[in-house]
């Protein structure tokens, strides 16, 4: 187990390739924050998104924001949804956009796994709930796009020590959440058979 | 009589505003000591991680003063009326209502409910039929118990009922269970509180369940039949190595609570509802008289 200190966005995809699935992660720089009905827009309704998303990390949220003038927010509070509802924009948002970094909760299902090790990408485990320790590292909300999806936007902060992040998935073809699933199935197997 | 009973409502709604953003700020100390246990025995490095995390997470809110978890989820209150409290049911839920949107709006809070098909925000955290109330009706006494339990909805998701047959038996009770939350994984932000349901019918078991995710962490169901299930599930689930987080580890949920009801012959239903490790709640004693007593442990 490694611990990194990774500058998003990213430009050499070495940095994203040297990351293992299980290693401890803290990020520096800019972080993109989207969820469901932004991606919706990107991708089923086809509109471009007006921030660049090349080399990006992408946070599953729809931050507590209150208002301080003409698309100027502070933050409130900020945590992290679920993120396993939107893996299906997983594989575009790689290939059309170049995004190398997924953050959020509870993970990806196994379909992840196969863009991400074929488009360089990462998935970030974070620690759902723990939104107070999170709105602390995000240092500000620098730009807003599509304020009408309000609390879904598209996000850009600026974060500083925003972590500790567990790589779930890494761009090897490795997924904690596919292995701790398949172990504790076959535990269930003997604990049934103890019935 | 009707002065009495609009003093009431104003005290309840006061009560309910302040319950719900305390629920959100501050946690219960029993699920503080769980939570520390919890980081205590973990073994698993990305557990461990998780756990501590959440430790620092806690101190954070407790000292920024700031919201536990940004979902400030759907308002659930649990309500014990007694038998002499001068003040109609219908008039208790209008100043739940009432003290939900005031908080949401003063705070304010982010405000989750829509309408379940246009998605439409509804208002601040109330809508038709929001908030959720559960009710119990005590004789002799003349008291008001509230109790709010803001419930986030990635645990919220995590709700599953099972019609078992009755020759599935027990056992059948547990496997469900165990495969509920083993298909979770990580996404109902465990280590948290699996509510059990057991018995009534479909809707009732799922109540019941709702009701389990209630109690102070660790209690046991008085019938000392479900006490024993309660301490086995509970062994049995932190065998499955899911961890905080579903990252893997000793820890995957803090407790398992089981409320019961008797039920038809041929019926053996089974639901399971999911309180994340964020499990907020916060009571309010109201007197006959209108006096609170704010108590973060009921």
């Amino acid at each position: 187990m490694t611990v990194h200190e990774l500058r998003f966005p990213i430009k050499d995809e070495a940095e994203i390739l040297k990351l293992r699935a299980g290693d401890e992660v803290i990020v520096q720089g800019h972080i993109i924050g989207i969820r469901d009905r932004t991606q919706i827009r990107i991708f089923d309704e086809g509109v471009e998104p007006p921030i660049d998303l090349a080399g990006a990390f992408l946070l599953h949220t729809a931050p507590n924001v209150r208002k301080v003038g003409p698309g100027r927010y502070e933050k409130l509070c900020i945590g992290t949804t679920t993120s396993a509802r939107m893996v299906r924009f997983t594989e575009p948002l790689g290939a059309q956009y170049g995004v190398r970094g997924i953050c959020g909760k509870g993970g990806f299902p196994d379909e992840a796994i196969e863009p991400m090790q074929r488009l360089g990408m990462v998935y970030f485990a974070i620690v759902g709930g723990a939104a107070a320790l999170e709105t602390t590292q995000i240092e500000e909300i620098e730009e807003v796009a599509w304020e009408e999806l309000m609390p879904e936007c598209l996000w850009k902060f600026r974060v500083k020590d925003f972590g500790p992040l567990t790589v779930g998935i890494d761009a090897h073809g490795n997924s904690l959440y596919h292995d701790v699933q398949a172990a504790a199935n076959e535990k269930l197997k003997e604990i049934f058979a103890r019935f | 009589m009707s002065t009495v009973a609009t003093d009431l409502q104003g005290t309840v709604e006061d009560a309910a505003a302040y319950l719900y953003v305390w629920a959100l700020k501050d946690i219960p100390q029993d699920l503080r000591d769980a939570l520390a246990a919890a980081r205590d025995r973990e073994t698993s490095v990305p557990g461990k991680r998780v756990l501590e995390t959440i430790h620092r997470n806690i101190s954070i809110a407790d000292s920024e003063k700031n919201l536990v978890c940004q979902d400030t989820g759907i308002a659930v209150y649990h309500c014990r009326v007694g038998e002499g409290f001068a003040l109609h049911p219908a008039l208790i839920y209008d100043a739940l209502r009432a003290g939900t949107a005031r908080a949401t709006l003063e705070h304010p809070l982010r405000s989750n409910a829509v309408h379940t098909i246009t998605r439409e925000n509804t208002g601040p955290n109330i809508g038709y039929r929001l908030p959720i109330v559960h009710w119990e009706f005590v004789t002799g006494w003349d008291g008001l118990d509230v109790k709010c339990v803001p419930k986030g909805s990635g645990s919220e998701n995590m709700s599953f009922l099972k019609m078992c047959v009755p020759a599935d038996g027990v056992n059948g009770i547990k496997r469900f269970v165990l495969e509920s939350i083993v298909g979770s994984g990580g996404k109902p932000c465990p280590p948290g509180i699996v509510g059990v349901g057991i018995g009534g019918s479909a809707d009732y078991a799922m109540y019941l369940a709702k009701e389990a995710i209630m109690r102070p962490i660790g209690t046991r169901n008085v019938d000392p039949l479900v006490a024993q299930l309660e301490d086995e599930l509970y062994g049995l689930l932190n065998e499955t190595g899911i961890g905080p987080m579903g990252l893997g580890g000793e820890v995957t949920v803090l407790q398992c609570h089981i409320e019961h009801a008797d039920t038809h012959m041929t019926l053996n239903p089974v639901a399971v509802n999911y309180q994340c490790w964020a499990a907020r709640r916060a009571s309010a004693h109201i007197s006959a008289a209108g006096e609170i007593e704010y108590d973060r442990e009921a």
